[in-house]
Order: C-alpha cells, then sequence, then structure tokens
C-alpha cells in the first residue's frame, strides 16, 4: 500500500488540531515586497534573503517568513484573528552555504490577546510535538521576569542584552562578569533565575517565592495563571525555563521553544510578539509559533521495506496488452506494482511475479 | 538498556587533561588509555562514550547533538557561535586571544588595518566595536609568518606563552578576550538528559572549587 509518510501524517494531524480549535489556514504568495524583510531584519536573525526583481522593477523576495506577512495583512480593527499556516519559506543555510526551502507550520492569533488565548496557543504548541513525538518538551519562559528585574536595576541596554545572552546559554561564570555592575542581590537574584528550571508545578512556587520587583512579579504571575489555564486542558510536559530569551524589540512576555527526543534541535518556536506589531503601526498584539518541520526530516525519515509491492516482470515476446492487464489486475488490490522487461536491473520488491502469476526466483 | 551519554573531548593535550577531570569525577573509561586507533571509547557501567574530535570540530559535534555535551575552547566558541548551552569554564587551557605584530608597531587610523587571522568573527567584532576598519585575510595556520613578510600589518591569534611571536620579533598589542576551555551542551539533548548533565556539572564544578 502507499501509505502516507510519518511527515505526511504529521501535517495532517497538525492541520486537524489547529482547525479543531477554529483556527483558519492562511494562504500567502511565495513573494513579498523586500522592503518588509529590510524593515525587520532582525526580527528575521538572519540578513541574508533571497531577491529578484519583478517584472515592474520593484524589488520582491521569496519570504523568509510568514509571521511578518500575517501581521502586514491583519486588519489593525480589535478583532482576534486566529489563523494557522503551511508553507515553504526561504532562508539561507546557517553556515552559509545558499539558500534553502524548508516547510513551516505554525499558528498566528491576532489582536486583543487574553489570558485564554494564550494559554490555547500554549496548549496547541503542546499538543503540536506530542503528535511528533510522546517525549516532548515545551520549555516556557516570560521575558517579563527577566525585563523586570533589569529595568529595575536600571541596566543599559548593553548589560541588559549581555545578561539576556549568559542566561540564554546558562553561562552563569559570564553572568556573574556582566553582575559586577550590578548590587550583590540583584546578581544573585540573576543567579537564581538563570538556575531555575524543571516542570512548572516545581518551578512557580520557587519563582514566586524570590524577591522579584514588582514588574517582574507580575510575569511571574502570568505564567502561574496561564498553567492554570493549561491544566484545564490536560496534563503537558510544561518545564519553565527562563533561558528561553529573545529579541526584546519584537518579544515581550510570553515565550516558548519546543523540544523532542531525537531532534537535536528545537523543532518549535514561539511566543508573544506585541513589539513586531506595534513596530508595524498597528495596536493589539499577537501570539504565535512556528513547527520547523525540516529539522524533522531525519527524525520522522522512515526507509521503505521495498520499493513496490509487486515486481511483475515480462519478455520481449508478451503482448503489451496483456501485460496491462496484469497490471490492472494486480493494482486493484491496492499493490504498488512495477512492470520491467525481465533482465533489467531490479528495484526492491515483496514478490516478484512472471506473466502467469506465479511468483519467480532471480 | 538506557543510552550512553555522549561526550566529545578535543583531540590532544587539553582533552587529556580534561580526561583526566572526568575520571576523577567518576565518569572513568579504562579504554580510552589504550594505546590503539579507535576512535570512540565506551564504558557501560558509568554509562559515558567518549571520543575525541578535533578541538575546532568539538562545538559542531555538539551543536548538531551527536554528542550530548563536549569540551571546546572559548575561541571556537566566539568565532563560530554555536547554538548551544555553556555550563562552566573548566579553568584549563588557558590562553589569550591578542592582536599582535611587530613589537614597533603604531597603528595610522588613516589607512585600512590588514589583519590575517584564524578567527575572522572575533577579529570583526572587535575592531567593528572601534569603528576601525580592516581587511581581513583568513588564513588557516602559521599566521605568524603573515606580518613578517608584509601580508598583513597585524594578526588576530591565540596567544599562550607569546615564545613563537618573540622569536620572529613580534609582540602581543592588545588583549581581545582571555579564553579557556568550556564545557558545553547541546539545547535539545539537555532537555532530556538533564539529570545527568546537571549532576556531571554539578561534581566538575565542586572538583575545581575544592582545587582537585
Amino acid at each position: 500500500m502507499n501509505a502516507p509518510d510519518r511527515t505526511e501524517r504529521l501535517s495532517l494531524a497538525l492541520r486537524e488540531l489547529y482547525q479543531t480549535h477554529g483556527y483558519r489556514q492562511y494562504k500567502v504568495s511565495k513573494f513579498e515586497e523586500y522592503d518588509l524583510y529590510a524593515r525587520n531584519r532582525s526580527f528575521l536573525g538572519d540578513e541574508r534573503i533571497l531577491t529578484f526583481s519583478d517584472t515592474d522593477g520593484r524589488l520582491m523576495a521569496l519570504k523568509p517568513d510568514v509571521t511578518l506577512s500575517v501581521i502586514k495583512n491583519t486588519r489593525d480593527d480589535d478583532r482576534l484573528r486566529k489563523v494557522w499556516y503551511n508553507e515553504n519559506v526561504y532562508r539561507a543555510d546557517r553556515n552559509g552555504y545558499g539558500f534553502r526551502e524548508i516547510v513551516q507550520t505554525g499558528l498566528e492569533c491576532v489582536g486583543p490577546i487574553d489570558l485564554y488565548a494564550m494559554a490555547e496557543v500554549v496548549m496547541l504548541a503542546a499538543e503540536s510535538l506530542a503528535a511528533i513525538s510522546p517525549a516532548y518538551v515545551l520549555d516556557l519562559s516570560h521575558l517579563g521576569v527577566l525585563t523586570g528585574v533589569l529595568d529595575d536595576a536600571k541596566a543599559d541596554g548593553h548589560t541588559a542584552r549581555a545578561v539576556l545572552a549568559a542566561v540564554g546559554e546558562k553561562n552563569l561564570h559570564a553572568l556573574r562578569d556582566v553582575c559586577e555592575a550590578f548590587p550583590a542581590e540583584t546578581g544573585a537574584l540573576l543567579e537564581k533565575l538563570c538556575l531555575l528550571g524543571g516542570s512548572a508545578e516545581e518551578v512557580l512556587p520557587s519563582l514566586l517565592a524570590l524577591p522579584l520587583p514588582a514588574a517582574a512579579m507580575d510575569a511571574a504571575r502570568e505564567l502561574q495563571s496561564l498553567c492554570g489555564v493549561l491544566r484545564a486542558f490536560g496534563s503537558y510536559n510544561v518545564n519553565i525555563d527562563l533561558s528561553v530569551t529573545d529579541d526584546t524589540d519584537y518579544y515581550n512576555g510570553l515565550i516558548f521553544r519546543g523540544f523532542v527526543d531525537g531532534a537535536n534541535t528545537g523543532v518549535l518556536s514561539g511566543g508573544r510578539y506585541d513589539h513586531l506589531v506595534n513596530r508595524m503601526g498597528k495596536t493589539g498584539g499577537a501570539i504565535g509559533f512556528a513547527v520547523y518541520l525540516s529539522a524533522l526530516e531525519l527524525m520522522l525519515y522512515e526507509k521503505p521495506a521495498y520499493d513496490v509491492d509487486t515486481l511483475l516482470v515480462y519478455d520481449r515476446e508478451d503482448d503489451p496488452t496483456a501485460v496491462a492487464r496484469r497490471v490492472k489486475e494486480l493494482t486493484r488490490g491496492g499493490d504498488t506494482v512495477r512492470a520491467q522487461l525481465r533482465g533489467e536491473p531490479a528495484v526492491t520488491y515483496r514478490r516478484r511475479v512472471g506473466m502467469d502469476g506465479r511468483e519467480v526466483s532471480e | 538498556m538506557k543510552s550512553m551519554l555522549n561526550i566529545a573531548l578535543p583531540k590532544g593535550r587539553l582533552g587529556e587533561k580534561v580526561y583526566a577531570m572526568f575520571e576523577a569525577a567518576g565518569y572513568a573509561c579504562p579504554a580510552l588509555k589504550e594505546q590503539n586507533r579507535k576512535l570512540i571509547f565506551e564504558n557501560e557501567e558509568t554509562g559515558v562514550r567518549y571520543f575525541w574530535a578535533k578541538p575546532s570540530d568539538v562545538s559542531i559535534y555538539v551543536e548538531r547533538g551527536a554528542a550530548d555535551i563536549g569540551v571546546a575552547g572559548k575561541d571556537i566558541l566566539l568565532e563560530y557561535s554555536p547554538d548551544v548551552y555553556e555550563l562552566l569554564d573548566l579553568d584549563m587551557g588557558k590562553c589569550r586571544m591578542c592582536v599582535a605584530g611587530p613589537a614597533d608597531f603604531r597603528d595610522d587610523p588613516a589607512r585600512t588595518l590588514r589583519v590575517a587571522t584564524k578567527f575572522p568573527n572575533i577579529a570583526k567584532t572587535y575592531y567593528a566595536a572601534q569603528s576601525r576598519e580592516i581587511d581581513i585575510i583568513k588564513m588557516n595556520g602559521s599566521i605568524e609568518l603573515a606580518p613578517i613578510v608584509g601580508l598583513s600589518d597585524v594578526i588576530v591569534d591565540i596567544v599562550e606563552t607569546g615564545k613563537t611571536l618573540k622569536e620572529n620579533g613580534l609582540a602581543p598589542l592588545q588583549e581581545i578576550v582571555p579564553i579557556s576551555a568550556r564545557l558545553i551542551a547541546n539545547k535539545a539533548r539537555f532537555k532530556f538528559r538533564s539529570e545527568e548533565i546537571r549532576t556531571l556539572t554539578a561534581r566538575i564544578d565542586r572538583m575545581m572549587k575544592e582545587g582537585k
């Protein structure tokens, strides 16, 4: 049988998951005006974009990302929009070996975001991971915790970035170096935040017990309320890990990364990106995530046991109409069939039959 | 069967010192000390599998998950910015990333500075922070030769004792950053083996604090 492979099955499962919760499929053209990306370079984290001139001379780009297109095309009218997508995007290889076409599935929730909407997106992220493998982890973080502490300590932009980078690497020795600029208690607090990690049930009480400044405490409480709503959906492998950070020019609040056992990089990434929406001149907020199906390619690959179910071998003397009839007969049962002349190099097969219908050996 | 913890070690003297540290911390693998040409060594009892890699490749093995953890120099981490956790400064393999050149070198800001290096990204970042225009000449070895034969004005390279520089009439001019070996971990593998990796990190950290 020609069953869909694991990647195809996963795509279908994700589509069903998102549609079940009222997300509509969003389709975009492969091209966007280059200007959209030029204005938001650092959101993409990569300056290299595949461009070409359109027939009227406008500079166009093969889209490296879907989120920017979704935001651009969303009307600023205080309505909540829930969309999901499955699109090809074009990105330069991290090591600089040319551009690649990669498949990205994800969803975006744009407009007035409330606690329920956030929890729903996190739940869908966890369910997406569970659809890939039962051995998954969703790392949940809130940028407001660290930025709350840094704002309270009046850290300048440079120092704040250095702190976020050190926490992102779980790099305690670098964090200690940067923290020399702060009072000892701020340094100690940041170190504790960097070390926090583990299941939400374990970590949340210790996080809330820390002497956090008001803004950071609000962020921690938001994480707590969110996990409360999430529990009503079911039980998920959600960890709190504040080392998940991202560019604060775009992201604010909740942020998360997903991992599955067997894939060696994160396979899902998302968060709250009101700052991006506002930078694009719109009010309201947004939260969403992307699943990197390409990162799963190796993990999901199943080597087929054989190329075809049945290899039908015929001879030069055989009547082609007879061969056609045999093929028709054999495929009727759902088998895949390849007909070929005797003596041609063989593909792999489950059984090999001759024109008389009997199995033949090599 | 429980799967092994894969550890990539840098080939050479540093790797041997690092192994001695891991061994003392309870992650011994006697097979490693046998004189043979094997590349991979495992010990089922302690649950570790070691392999030797070219020092500059360790971060690649770890970033791509072929190794769960590994030991790499800060120079490599700065140059390639692999997406990994940097868990511990092992305080060994210490040296400095320096700008070096003829001992009497005076920089003339009016012209582009020619910099020969194995570390183009580190050099670029260092000079960009000073808004200094430079021409990077990417080399693969014998960097010291470049300023001597006039290929470059200065070099950006690792300086350990400064002996090679001195013997060739060169001297360190500015220190860019101190370098030492770091324990790194793959971000995804860390999620699924965090107990083991945390335990290992803590044991080694404790050993270092106790001065072995």
